[in-house]
């Protein structure tokens, strides 16, 4: 069956930098380094891709920042609180503009 | 063994990196007594559970301790199975910490809790015994789906219960050791980071403290390779260790400075060499039959599973 995705390909990441290399070389030492051990832990560092790359449904960094997560030191539970987070903020973002719609429609209501 | 399409062979790796692995002094003998086991734990390289009957007699145990007693060791290591369930382990215990500055017991800490261990803790207590323990993760359900259920509580309550007894706190004298592993087919944290963490949490949490914590990558040997294949990660599992091959590793390996015996009494370079059944020098010796400890600059014996311990900052 064809795919648009294939999980073989996120181990060709660095093929972006084939061309345009000077800039793939930038970005993944940037990348590198966002992940390093800062004020934040490596694991809670994990733990934001991991939810951030469910808010951007991304498959790649799904499948990346699961396996990272795990190998930091995080477990299911953990993980799970952090897709609800996700979940929280995507579902929020949209509940939230019902303030907006409730303006206009007070405003043309009698 | 192990598929060997995807990596070069660990002995290629060694000489693609210019290293050699040779012994140095051996210092520690580290004893198995047995495959029999309250647990039957995924990870397990040696697929030790409960109804396993092998078992170290104790004539077998005489010719031990006759080892030690002519190769004068530093450090005697006794692991299993659950070494707790082996008839005549507290006696055995007694006597090889005669024998050694630094006798180190392997547990799993639910063996710990059954009936009976009382006595044999106390042997541990007055024999000044490191007590190295499995304790995978810090998160229930890791655990238990790793070592069975209930696992985790047990464990915690047996941790406690040595806490009491002094073992972990400060200026005691008795060693407490914890291990962790992965509970799945990734590669463990890095030690200092995991030590940190579990510090904090069984400390807030439970009020237990310990010495040092050790992580360790799984083996891929016995169940472990089992459910590797059955659950279709044994591939990338093994792409993953030979991908993280850390050559600086291969200095502090502690093959280099140990010798295994089995309970049946023959001799390996280390417990994973005993459960692929690679023994020492290529051919199996009775303890009973080496005169001391293997000698320095002799060959160790390397197969695909060594990449375990040579993976990132190594297993040493």
């Amino acid at each position: 069956m064809e795919t648009y995705y294939d999980p073989a390909d996120l181990a060709k990441f660095g093929e972006i930098g084939k061309d345009a290399p000077e800039l793939a070389k930038k970005f993944f030492d940037y990348y590198g380094s966002v992940f390093e051990e800062g004020d934040l832990t490596e694991r809670e560092k994990a733990l934001i891709g991991l939810a951030v790359a469910h808010a951007i449904q991304c498959p790649y960094c799904i499948d990346a920042y699961t396996n990272n997560c795990l190998e930091k030191g995080s477990n299911l539970s953990e993980m799970t609180e952090a897709v609800h987070v996700v979940n929280a903020i995507r579902g929020g973002a949209s509940l939230v503009h019902g303030v907006q719609m409730r303006n206009i429609a007070e405003k043309l209501s009698m | 063994m192990i598929d060997e399409k995807a990596n070069i062979p660990f002995s290629a790796a060694l000489n693609k990196h210019g290293v050699k692995l040779k012994r140095l002094e051996t210092h520690t003998l580290q004893v198995n007594v047995g495959l029999l086991c309250n647990q039957a734990c995924k990870h397990c390289h040696l697929d030790a559970g409960p109804g396993r009957t092998e078992v170290m007699d104790g004539g077998t145990m005489d010719a031990v301790v006759a080892y030690a007693e002519r190769s004068g060791f530093k450090a005697i290591d006794i692991t299993g199975g659950a070494p707790e369930l082996v008839p005549g382990i507290d006696a055995f215990v007694q006597r090889l910490a005669r024998l050694a500055p630094r006798i180190i017991f392997r547990s799993n800490l639910s063996a710990l809790n059954e009936q009976g261990q009382a006595p044999l803790i106390e042997t541990l207590v007055n024999n000044r015994a490191v007590i190295t323990a499995s304790f995978p993760s810090i998160n229930a359900a890791q655990t238990d789906n790793q070592r069975g259920r209930g696992i985790f509580e047990k464990s915690v309550a047996v941790l406690q219960e040595l806490n009491n007894r002094g073992y972990g706190k400060a200026d005691s004298g008795l060693e407490l050791n914890l291990v962790s592993n992965p509970s799945g087919a990734f590669l463990p944290q890095g030690q200092e980071h995991t030590q940190k963490r579990f510090r904090k949490i069984l400390h807030e949490k439970y009020g237990i403290v310990f010495n040092s914590l050790f992580a360790f990558a799984n083996v891929p040997l016995g169940r472990f390779r089992d459910w590797l294949e059955k659950s279709g990660n044994l591939e990338s599992y093994i792409e993953k260790l030979a991908g993280s091959f850390n050559p600086c590793a291969v200095d502090g390996l502690m093959c280099r400075s140990q010798v295994s015996v089995s309970w049946e009494g023959h001799l390996y370079d280390c417990d994973f060499n005993l459960a692929a059944d690679l023994p020492l020098g290529g051919k199996k010796i009775h303890v009973s039959e080496l005169e001391k400890a293997p000698a320095l600059d002799s060959a160790i014996s390397v197969a695909d599973y060594c990449y375990t311990c040579t993976a990132g900052a190594g297993f040493t």
